[in-house]
């Protein structure tokens, strides 16, 4: 029974780590399909057939390019960090529910990695671990730009991690639970996270940008003012996993946002279809795919849309607007829930 | 197994440990720390107290040495600029190092070594227990540790800005 309990877990970490990389490889292609469509252009269309090839394409050009170590660098941390960054963004991967339990023999196996029922504060803690990567890489290559890019990124994703953490307390407390597989069971049936907590969504999504380093929050690798940041020293794959490592965020950021505010793997009256459970489970993972490939989209439609933001503007709005929000809606949702009680409901 | 997994994680910790104290790169130090850090949060997992894990690695591996490699790398210590130790302050150190370790040696001297125990905490760590405990058995030492951490966060705003 353990042997494929064993055996269906490395299947689906294989899978996933399969996924995450096709996705992440694609989101560089949608990402330019996107830009390319926001400012009517064709965008890449040469490598096969609609440029479905470019990833590829980008990838062989990535692994085949000249590899330069600056030789002022701290090697073995200018290497560390581009591979503490790519590992920190697959890690987070591991507590996500992909979908309702498939059944094998009359067993049921949950399409997790690991539900442990710390699953959130998991979440935080790798997210916090994700800046090492960043202020490693840039502060190892002994370019006054790469550290100026380290500090911006590193004082950001400290900043907006406390929101974040604050916005999603509000759900906490009326889940009563970390784990994000009992979190996405709560929401079935269209009780969606994101009409109760509205507030602490929009907070969550902001910080979600800042934590992934994307538009309007990329100060970290601001092309006018620092040149590429943190990954100016870069090249070759080493740039490649940092870019890469990018995409891998906004897409497990989107299956957070998904499972945490949008119910997961829940559609309205997908109970009342009648379907058999694999069946159900695979529409349900199609299901929460469809949702984070919107988010991926949304990401990228904001990133064309909306200008950098300054520096202090970024501060003020996670320390003087995003945290005192997140901290009143703690409040307001203990205060509902106090009287939900008191009166019953 | 978990004897293995506990001497593996105890060799990491004592080489890191000692690594942080030899390496002569400040910025090593710091990342021998972290993984210091990692090793403990893994013994903790052992014991079964989850929460302790995740929180010290979010605020401490995640957070305050966030924090002080900012510092290192702002100083940029090196070899250089690094300032000659004067007697008294070698003399202080030493000191302060020898009581440190009378005062761990004492600890453990007095300490059980209780491994069945460990094992059978159970539930005992998990958020809910904890949390339950915090808010009963220790709530006064919670409330005015939490009162301590507010001063200090009003004092370092008090400091660090000269006009209010």
């Amino acid at each position: 029974m353990l042997s494929t309990y064993l055996i269906v877990k490395i299947v689906i970490i294989l899978v996933l780590f399969l996924v995450t990389l096709g996705m992440a490889a694609y989101s560089t292609y949608g990402e330019r399909k996107v830009a390319a469509f926001l400012q009517d252009r064709l965008g890449p269309n040469r490598a096969g057939p609609f440029g479905l090839l470019q990833p590829l394409a980008d990838g062989v050009k990535m692994f085949m390019k000249e590899e330069i170590i600056p030789n002022t660098s701290d090697k073995a941390i200018f290497i560390l960090g581009p591979s503490i960054f790519m590992v920190t963004a697959l890690l987070t991967s591991a507590v996500i529910p992909w979908g309702p339990d498939i059944h094998i023999d009359g067993q049921a196996y949950p399409l997790q990695v690991a539900d442990i029922n710390i699953a959130l504060l998991y979440l935080f803690g790798i997210v916090s671990l994700g800046v090492y990567g960043i202020m490693l890489g840039g502060w190892a290559s002994n370019n006054k730009y790469s550290l100026l890019g380290a500090v911006r990124a590193s004082s950001q994703m400290i900043s907006y991690e406390l929101a974040m953490g604050l916005s999603i307390v509000g759900i906490l407390m009326y889940t009563g639970s970390l784990s994000l597989r009992d979190i996405v069971a709560q929401q079935q049936g269209f009780h969606w996270n994101v009409f109760y907590q509205p507030v602490g969504f929009v907070i969550f999504l902001i910080c979600a940008f800042a934590e992934a380093n994307r538009a309007p929050f990329d100060l970290a690798e601001c092309e006018t003012e620092l040149i590429g940041g943190f990954h100016t020293e870069y090249s070759s794959m080493k740039l490649g996993l940092f870019l890469f490592a990018e995409y891998i965020h906004m897409f497990v950021s989107s299956a957070v946002i998904a499972c945490l505010f949008f119910g997961g793997y829940d559609f309205p009256f997908i109970d009342k279809l009648g379907l058999s459970p694999n069946v159900f489970a695979v529409v349900g993972v199609v299901i929460l795919f469809a949702k984070i490939i919107f988010f991926i989209f949304f990401f990228m439609w904001v990133r064309w849309t909306i200008p950098r933001f300054r520096y202090d503007q970024l501060m003020k709005l996670g320390w003087q607007i995003l945290i005192p929000l997140g901290l009143a809606n703690i409040f307001i949702t203990g205060g509902w829930l106090t009287l939900k009680n008191y009166l019953n409901w | 197994m978990i004897l293995t997994t506990f001497y593996i994680l105890s060799a990491i910790a004592i080489v890191c440990a000692l690594m942080v104290v030899l390496s002569k790169n400040p910025v090593h130090s710091v990342l021998y720390l972290v993984t210091c850090f990692f090793a403990f949060s893994g013994h903790y997992i052992l014991m079964n107290a989850q929460f302790l894990a995740v929180v010290n690695i979010i605020v401490y591996a995640g957070a305050i040495m966030v924090l002080f490699l900012f510092v290192v790398m702002m100083l940029n210590l090196n070899k250089q600029n690094q300032l000659d130790k004067s007697n008294v302050a070698r003399l202080a150190s030493v000191i302060g190092a020898g009581a440190l370790l009378l005062i761990i040696v004492a600890s453990v001297k007095s300490a059980e070594l209780d491994i069945l125990g460990v094992t059978q905490l159970g539930e005992l760590g998990t958020v809910q227990a904890i949390g339950k405990e915090l808010f009963s058995t220790y709530l006064l030492p919670f409330e005015i540790s939490s009162v301590l951490l507010f001063s200090a966060i009003v004092g370092a705003i008090l400091l660090g800005k000269k006009e209010i």
